[in-house]
């Protein structure tokens, strides 16, 4: 089983080094818009889905992070710091943006950081000073380093990449160390994961800071492939749609959002020819996959091993109730 | 051990709670001995779970004093005090569903090791797995320990429910109705278990429960509550030829 997915791994990665080499223009470019998507949303699918924080206001931090980059270039500052320095805005705003999660949950939490999310895009749009405010900024260049440029598109597909691997990489070993159990106690059953020693609070502020990091590093990453930001990819909707991309892939799922950014950032492409109808489509796609799969697409071999595994369980309940009952009543005295 | 020089696990001392112009507990004081299995009954609305929610930080007392191995720890909330030695269970069930027997009992014990920054660099299991596997063993619930706790019946939950408040090896334990909803056979073996752990541990537990044979044959002292009040502490032996208690709780 383990090599089966190392296998798979090395297959899908072999795809994402290949693939896009013989693709055209566009189709790098959403190659490119894919792989930054699913940076944020693994940051989101750490908040809502492993920690089990109700967040719709990540697009704010993937605004953050979008206009630290695009600002720092103007000021002719490079890349290489502005990225580092959204991802520390970025942790700074989401670790206080965890607060409100201390006091309110569920739905209540979503709307505060959904307030948020509208008080971060109207700074956007009102500092004009500082963001360009309806117009925007333009001509976000792209790096480039050791006299490598990643202009071109396919080269900073490779460093999206790149980035990518290396982001998931952490999660990855954040989730398999102790923290990662924390995070799904929190999600699970508060009361009593605090009654067991763990710092519900700090995990809650973290949950969102790490996560918020993410939606940082992957707007810096955006605002240079479109070279040019205005607010509007910022607003609640957006996050809305991080949510979606999170929920359709699998909250809680590592690979989820490889998933849910395909069907967030793909899907409207192969839908255009609906025009009009697109949303319809889409929408209506997302409600029967919440019926079915409530707990997104990559719950499926999950559900499949449980109907097994109750089969197994039940066949197995009925010869051992006998051995165990005795093993119970084998300690009493009485 | 020489009784001069103990000193309580627990000492509550004049506790008081009111809700509006209801008293839940109006004034209580008891001790719990290093090694006791202390047990709390009452009729339902006497103040047991008000009592047990003060003990554990839920609710701030109006008045009164909790003290833990001689540490005021009245103002306390449920985190502290666990990080103080004191472990608890649930009237209801409350594992974690999602997460394997083994992995709900690693997460019980994890955060009393290193601190949150050592914890990212720690191995997954923190080295907690050999303590979860003598754990399961002993609560006979080995041929699932790889199975996600959500998964398993009633019974075998509660078991993995109670073994995760021994897994950091607390001072006290709090056990609010071990016996609830569990069948008359599962009672046997959890009384025995908690015997067992009770021997090999040396802490003391709180017990509250309403199943008369399961109290009177596992704690060493019981406190009976009524209305809010203390109305008798003694041996199982005491309590059960107790004159007041015979007429306010037990019957005849």
């Amino acid at each position: 089983m383990k090599k089966i997915t190392l296998l798979a791994g090395l297959i899908a990665l072999a795809a994402l080094l290949i693939v896009p080499a013989y693709l055209k223009s566009h189709g790098i470019y959403l190659f490119t818009y894919w792989l930054i998507f699913v940076m944020a949303t693994m940051g989101l699918n750490l908040t809502v889905g492993y920690a089990g924080q109700k967040s719709l206001g990540h697009a704010a931090f993937f605004g953050i992070g979008a206009y630290t980059v695009a600002i720092f270039l103007k000021m002719g500052l490079s890349f290489w710091l502005a990225i580092p320095s959204a991802a520390v805005l970025c942790f700074i705003t989401g670790l206080l943006l965890g607060f409100p999660a201390l006091r309110v949950q569920t739905i209540y939490l979503a709307f505060a950081t959904l307030g948020f999310n509208t008080a971060v895009w109207l700074l956007m749009r009102n500092e004009e000073w500082l963001t360009g405010g309806t117009f925007g900024i333009n001509n976000i260049a792209r790096p480039s380093a050791f006299g490598l440029s990643f202009d071109g598109n396919l080269n900073y597909y490779y460093l999206t990449l790149a980035v990518s691997i290396l982001m998931s990489l952490l999660l990855w070993g954040l989730l398999r160390s102790p923290w990662g159990r924390a995070f799904t106690a929190l999600r699970d059953n508060p009361i009593r994961a605090e009654s067991l020693g763990i710092d519900i609070k700090a995990y809650t502020l973290f949950s969102f800071a790490i996560g918020a990091v993410y939606a940082g590093v992957a707007g810096g990453f955006f605002a240079s492939l479109v070279q040019f930001i205005d607010p509007a990819p910022f607003t609640v909707e957006s996050s809305i749609m991080m949510y979606l991309m999170v929920v359709v892939g699998g909250p809680g799922y590592f690979l989820g959002p490889l998933l849910g950014a395909a069907v967030g950032v793909i899907l409207p492409e192969w839908l255009r020819f609906a025009q009009a109808w697109y949303l319809f489509v889409f929408g209506s796609a997302v409600i029967l996959l919440m019926i079915w799969l409530p707990d997104g697409l990559l719950s499926i071999p999950d559900r499949i091993r449980a109907k097994k595994l109750s089969k197994a369980a039940s066949a197995a309940r009925a010869s051992s109730a006998l051995t165990s009952k005795a093993q119970v009543n084998g300690g009493e005295k009485s | 051990m020489t009784p001069h020089s103990q000193q309580p696990v627990l000492k509550v001392t004049g506790l008081k709670k009111s809700y509006g112009a209801i008293q839940a507990v109006g004034g209580v004081s008891f001790e719990v001995m290093p090694g006791e299995i202390f047990g709390v009954i009452g009729p339902n609305g006497s103040g047991k779970t008000t009592l047990f929610n003060s003990m554990l930080g839920q609710i701030t007392p109006d008045a009164g004093k909790i003290e833990l191995n001689g540490e005021d720890v009245t103002n306390l909330g449920p985190l502290e005090l666990n990080q103080r030695g004191v472990g608890r269970t649930f009237q209801t069930l409350q594992v974690f569903g999602k997460m394997s027997v083994r992995d709900n009992l690693i997460v019980a014990a994890q955060e009393h090791q290193g601190n949150m920054f050592s914890r990212m660099f720690s191995p997954g299991d923190m080295g907690l797995a050999q303590k979860a596997d003598a754990l399961i063993e002993q609560f006979h619930i080995s041929h699932v320990a790889h199975q996600k706790a959500g998964e398993l019946s009633y019974g075998q939950q509660k078991l993995v429910d109670i073994a995760m408040a021994f897994m950091s090896e607390p001072d006290l334990v709090l056990l609010d109705e071990p016996c609830a909803g569990v069948n008359p056979a599962l009672v046997g073996g959890i009384s025995t278990l908690l015997k067992e752990l009770n021997r090999s541990r040396k802490g003391s537990f709180v017990v509250i429960e309403h199943n008369m044979d399961f109290v009177m044959d596992l704690c060493t002292r019981i406190m009976v509550m009524v209305e809010g009040e203390v109305l008798a502490i003694g041996s199982p032996a005491e309590i059960r030829s107790n004159k007041r208690v015979l007429d306010a709780y037990l019957g005849s």
